[in-house]
């Protein structure tokens, strides 16, 4: 039988970026296959050229054993390829149906055609346990019932062949087990599946073969029954996972931040924060893992003073912090860094720096005024010194502080974005996904920096989706799961499994 | 090596110029339509602005549209397009209305100047106040409600002047005329070649305003808080920068400079307040900021062409009626649509030709 | 008072002031639901204001003006898309910049061509009949239902009645065509539209090329049928209250043309209402009820009233991104 997905020599370079190098596999029939990697290691490129998205350099695309020139999505989805992104392509204010009838509507008058594709669509979702209502609001639905319906869409499209980007980034662990069970109905009804992720244990669980992608390249593939989490981890980042760098023996302070009893619930009713308690002292790292979208930004964003929260009690350095008797956290960032509180935002580009401010002006950014003379205005000649000594100091390239900062890489704007922070002698450091979008000789000095300002006796509370980073750094690790803390364990209990098993969901007990 | 972006001279400069050229050269083609020639037109238009006999009267112009220009400037710099700049100056005029029927039989010029120019940048500042505090607080979008402001205005002052302000037996809608105490000294009283023309203090005035906003927004902390709201409210954010407050203090700033505005036009010319006289200002003041790119520099010359444009454009309507003033409104609206609407109409080519001799 | 006041006068009147508006704001909510904001409506309306008044003097014919004045909106329309869709150019300031070409450009064209001070000439006769409904002289005896029969019901030019038709007509497009569909989801999420298939491009130049469409008739409906000829500046700031009505009305057809037939009421009422003295208020200046509608969409904008919410994408030009 021929499979339904064959790639032959596929290569693919984005300018000086080579992100698919000579990349060749194949896909069963009738299988759920997953396609694992770390960020940046060519997965989604290589789909998004499945999908028509991209046109490879070189190289052959086989779908059942013939070969096909991809152009455009349109071209994959009359292939019978369908993709679910990661973002969601749905029109909120609209009903499922509306949804998936859009460029299909068969008529000039709607009626013609709807309820013979609600019939249809409600056959489907009986088929395939779907669970989804097609005159719903898509406002109305959860993430995961959202999801359910791009697969639905792709379904009804005729999808034989179906391409999931990371699905379980934004789901529950409840609504992951939904899915897989979906997943499995199709497998039965004799569909291919392509599963996109970097879980080891959803690999494990669900999948019949594993492909590896590392740097651009296939660097194994394997029966899952055959293989093992630790095999495809070591395959993943192909290098011994502990990687020691230089740090003091833990022994730390006096309490800096003390959370108890911490809630956040949004407008919506949604809680976003349940009962949160913990404790971070000076000259310790503490790692919040989990997976992205678990309550981590939103506790991130209510310690550094961007958010307020519902209810709880927060102190640092003993005092309560002062989120007072307010309604919105308007200019209360200012208050918090005034404390000695420094913040590595997770998305450097929306929140920490102005993309069209140079390097220098976003050396004082949320510290300029500190930097005045005596008339209130800046004190050029004292910035000018400062940002210099800080771009040598935290190799910034190019050093050119008059260049503006959206024109340096993401690995250099990170850079800059530390520099500022630790040279304001903050007493608490927060630090966000700090090597996203970073380059692997960037990663660890930006990990020897944190590590030096631990020695130091700084407090940081590092929040990271990389359980490798997570294991470079933290001292302590907490595991949030559904905006709770799942679990607790010293750098010592590191274990990638009960760590899993925590992100995902499961209670220490 | 090839450049994906244009350098700053090119963006900074060479756009606009383009962009006003293209402008420039479909009214031509309309003065042309007209039966005029386009070139005499052009010359009629430049002697009678530009040369020093006239040269007063372009420059006093212009004072009202730096006002107007530095208002939507700094509101547009806060990330706000403030297109309430026009009812602003209208409701500014009230203010030093007040302050002059209150107080010109009593005070000395040298506290009544003062006062009423304290007058009319408070009421210029009340009427963009309400605004900026909707968009600060409830979101409301400052565009829409602005326009209704401008709207409000109108049919506000129509009702206070025919009101409460015509004098007893008099048609005109428009107050008492002021006490010559009110009247901002003329520029003409130490430079005689300005001597006919109402150039005043504004103009002075305007130029300090000019200064003061460049230092401030490039050169001070809170101009810099400024300019990252306008970029990026997110980060402002982040940077500890009370969004709601910088919204609300940009168009206190923004409406008082609209009533400078006011203070130039009637204190400077008319001495009394008359139904509709901002006549357009604050629409070309929008002009002027998008033309001039809120730079110091570019509001001052922006504002000197458009004030070039009415001098000279009167001059023009009246020995060629075939080009009506109205003609400068239609200039106007294409100036604002090349210079603000299609700034990167000429970008990909340009880029390209640098490029391409790059080599 | 109510002698005074004329309520049936109002009523006719309130009838035939919703025209200009429901064109306009109909014409508006195509365009904003397909996410251009279109600001330069009242631009349309003066142009084609002029284009119509012009031609229909010029060949004694109005339908022939209505035409000139729908090809002018459109071509007007059309540019403002180039701006806004394909240069992705600021598109509230390139609505007031049309604005304010226009009425400076129709003012200086009817001077050229009429040299009567900006004006068009009078069309005097050559105005739209009115439509006399069958039976109104048998019924105008009867109280009441003579009167609603033969002049709220009947006695109205067809545009009128176009214009009121229309209003179901947009609902449906709107909400039961494909073209509805796809234009609200390019409203809404254009990536979403664009992955399904649809040019969003394509989607929304057609949506602006119908919003100069349907403005065109509330400019021509101004200076034919309301005065017979084009006056500078003449829609006086009615394109923004089209604008405020579709705020109000929270970009829906229905809710809009409510906005616009209360606004209407408003206009008819500033007319009687000067000079009449109100129990407790006494005399109530007309500028003051002028300002009246503005007020109710600031307020409506402070969220004081129901929510209003614009189309999630407007204002932003699309991008195709991966």
């Amino acid at each position: 039988m021929q499979p339904a997905v064959e790639f032959r020599n596929i290569s693919k370079a984005f300018g000086a970026v080579q992100a698919n190098a000579d990349v060749s596999f194949q896909i069963a029939k009738g299988s759920i296959h997953g396609v694992i990697g770390e960020n940046g290691a060519g997965k989604s490129t290589l789909m998004s050229i499945l999908y028509g998205y991209y046109n490879a350099d070189s190289g052959q695309v086989l779908i059942d054993g013939a070969p096909h020139n991809i152009r455009t999505s349109h071209e994959a989805i009359a292939l019978g390829i369908g993709m679910v992104h990661q973002h969601f392509m749905l029109v909120e204010n609209m009903t499922v149906l509306d949804n998936i009838m859009l460029g299909s509507e068969g008529a000039f008058r709607l009626a013609t055609q709807r309820s013979k594709v609600e019939a249809q669509l409600r056959e489907i979702c009986t088929r395939y346990r779907l669970d989804v209502d097609p005159l719903a609001v898509i406002d109305d639905l959860s993430v995961g019932a959202q999801q359910r319906v791009e697969i639905l869409k792709q379904i009804y499209r005729s999808a034989n062949i179906l391409i999931l980007d990371e699905p379980t980034a934004v789901l529950t662990a409840q609504e992951t087990a939904s899915l897989f069970e979906i997943l499995r109905l199709f497998k039965e009804q004799g569909k291919t599946i392509i599963l996109i992720t970097h879980k080891l244990g959803e690999i494990m669980e669900i999948t019949d073969e594993v492909t590896v992608m590392r740097a651009g390249r296939v660097v194994g593939a394997v029966h899952t029954a055959a293989t093992s989490k630790e095999e495809l981890a070591n395959m993943m980042v192909g290098r011994p996972i502990v990687s020691e760098l230089p740090r003091g023996p833990w022994n730390p302070g006096a309490p800096v931040l003390e959370v108890a009893d911490l809630q956040l619930t949004d407008a919506n009713g949604v809680r976003l924060l349940a009962d949160i308690g913990f404790s971070l002292r000076a000259g310790e790292i503490v790692a919040i893992a989990g997976v992205s979208g678990n309550g981590q930004s939103e506790l991130m964003q209510i310690l550094s003073g961007m958010r307020l929260p519902s209810s709880g009690k927060l102190s640092f350095l003993g005092k309560a912090l002062p989120f007072g008797k307010r309604h919105d956290a308007d200019g209360l960032p200012a208050t918090f860094r005034s404390l000695g509180i420094g913040h590595v935002p997770e998305d450097r580009l929306r929140d920490g720096v102005i993309k069209d401010f140079s390097v220098m002006q976003n050396t004082v950014f949320g510290y300029q005024d500190r930097v005045k003379n005596r008339w209130g205005l800046f004190d050029f000649k004292a910035i000018a010194a400062r940002c210099a000594h800080l771009l040598q100091a935290f190799d910034v390239r190019p050093n050119n502080p008059d260049l503006r900062i959206g024109l340096l890489s993401g690995g250099n704007q990170q850079k800059v974005v530390i520099a500022r922070e630790v040279s304001a002698k903050p007493k608490l450091m927060l630090v966000g996904q700090p090597t996203r979008g970073v380059d692997i000789g960037t990663i660890e000095s930006i990990h020897t920096q944190l590590l030096r300002m631990r020695d130091e006796g700084v407090a940081i509370l590092l929040v990271s989706v990389e359980l490798e980073e997570v294991r470079a750094l933290a001292d302590r690790i907490i595991v949030m799961s559904g905006g709770r803390i799942t679990g607790e364990l010293k750098i010592e209990e590191f274990d990638t499994t009960r760590i899993g098993l925590l992100m995902g969901g499961m209670h220490k007990s | 090596m090839k450049t994906t972006e244009l350098p700053r001279w090119a963006s900074g400069f060479v756009l606009p110029l383009l962009n006003l050229l293209t402008a420039l050269v479909i009214a031509g083609l309309v003065i042309k339509l007209l039966g005029e020639s386009p070139v005499e037109s052009l010359q009629i238009l430049i002697s009678n602005s530009l040369m020093l006999e006239h040269l007063g009267y372009t420059l006093f112009y212009a004072t009202t549209f730096i006002f107007t220009g530095l208002s939507v400037s700094v509101a547009m710099k806060a990330g706000l397009f403030n297109i309430g700049t026009e009812g602003q100056m209208y409701i500014g005029g009230l203010g030093l209305t007040v302050a002059m029927l209150a107080f010109d039989a009593s005070l000395p010029a040298i506290l009544l100047i003062p006062a009423a120019i304290l007058g009319s940048m408070l009421f210029g500042a009340l009427w963009a106040f309400l605004p900026g505090y909707l968009q600060a607080k409830r979101g409301s979008h400052i565009v829409v409600t602005t326009i209704m402001f401008n709207f409000i205005a109108a049919s506000l002052m129509n009702f206070v002047i025919v009101k409460y302000l015509i004098p007893e037996g008099e048609q005109n809608p428009s107050s008492r005329p002021f006490a010559d105490s009110g009247s901002m000294p003329r520029l003409g009283e130490w430079i005689p070649q300005f001597a006919d023309a109402p150039l005043n203090l504004g103009f002075l005035l305007a130029l300090a305003a000019l200064a003061l906003y460049g230092i401030v927004v490039w050169r001070s902390p809170w101009g810099y808080k400024l300019r990252a709201t306008g970029l990026n409210p997110n980060a402002a954010h982040y940077a500890g920068v009370s969004i709601s407050r910088m919204i609300i203090v940009a168009m206190l700033i923004s409406g008082a400079l609209a009533g400078l505005a006011a203070v130039n036009s009637i204190m400077g010319s008319t001495h009394y307040l008359s139904i509709s006289f901002p006549a357009g200002a604050g629409f070309i003041g929008i002009a002027v900021a998008l033309m001039g790119r809120q730079h110091p520099v570019g509001i001052l010359l922006s504002s000197v062409l458009f004030g070039a444009l009415i001098q000279g454009g009167g001059e023009l309507s009246f020995q060629k009626p075939a080009i009506p003033p109205e003609t400068f409104i239609f200039i106007q609206g294409l100036i604002i649509l090349f210079c603000g609407a299609m700034e990167n109409l000429y970008g990909p080519a340009l880029l390209k030709l640098l490029n391409s001799r790059k080599g | 008072m109510f002698e005074d006041l004329q309520l049936g006068g109002i009523v006719v009147s309130t009838i035939r002031n919703a025209p200009v508006l429901i064109f306009a704001a109909m014409a508006g909510l195509f365009a904003e639901r397909s996410g251009v904001i279109d600001l330069a409506l009242e631009g349309k309306m003066l142009a084609s204001a002029f284009a119509s008044a012009a031609v229909a003097f010029s060949t004694q014919n109005v339908w022939y003006g209505v035409a000139a004045g729908l090809a002018v909106s459109a071509a007007i329309a059309l540019i403002q898309g180039f701006v806004s869709i394909t240069q992705k150019g600021n598109q509230l300031v390139g609505g007031i910049a049309i604005n304010i070409a226009m009425s400076g450009l129709t003012f200086v064209l009817a001077e050229y061509f009429f040299h009567q001070g900006g004006q068009t000439p009078n069309l005097g006769e050559i105005r739209l009949a009115e439509i006399i409904l069958p039976g109104t002289e048998a019924l105008k005896g009867i109280p009441f239902l003579g009167w609603f029969y033969g002049s709220v019901l009947g006695g109205h030019t067809i545009l009128v009645y176009l214009a009121f038709a229309l209003i179901p007509l947009v609902h449906w497009v709107l909400y039961h065509s494909r073209f509805g569909l796809r234009l609200r989801a390019c409203g809404e999420n254009p990536h979403a539209a664009d992955a399904a298939g649809v040019s969003v491009e394509r989607t929304r130049y057609l949506a602006m090329f119908i919003a100069g469409v349907l403005c065109s008739f509330s400019g021509a409906y101004i200076s034919i049928i309301q005065s017979g000829f084009f006056l500078r500046d003449m829609t006086a700031g009615a394109g923004y209250l089209a604008l405020t009505a579709m705020v109000f009305g929270n970009w829906r057809p229905a809710y809009t043309a409510i906005g616009c037939v209360m606004f209407g009421f408003f206009s008819a009422v500033q007319i009687q209402i000067e000079g009449v003295d109100l129990p407790v208020v006494g005399r109530i200046p007309g500028s003051l009820i002028q300002m009246i509608p503005y007020v109710v969409t600031v307020i409506v904008l402070a969220g004081l009233m129901a929510k209003s919410v614009a189309p999630k994408a407007i204002g932003r030009p699309f991008v195709k991104s991966r």
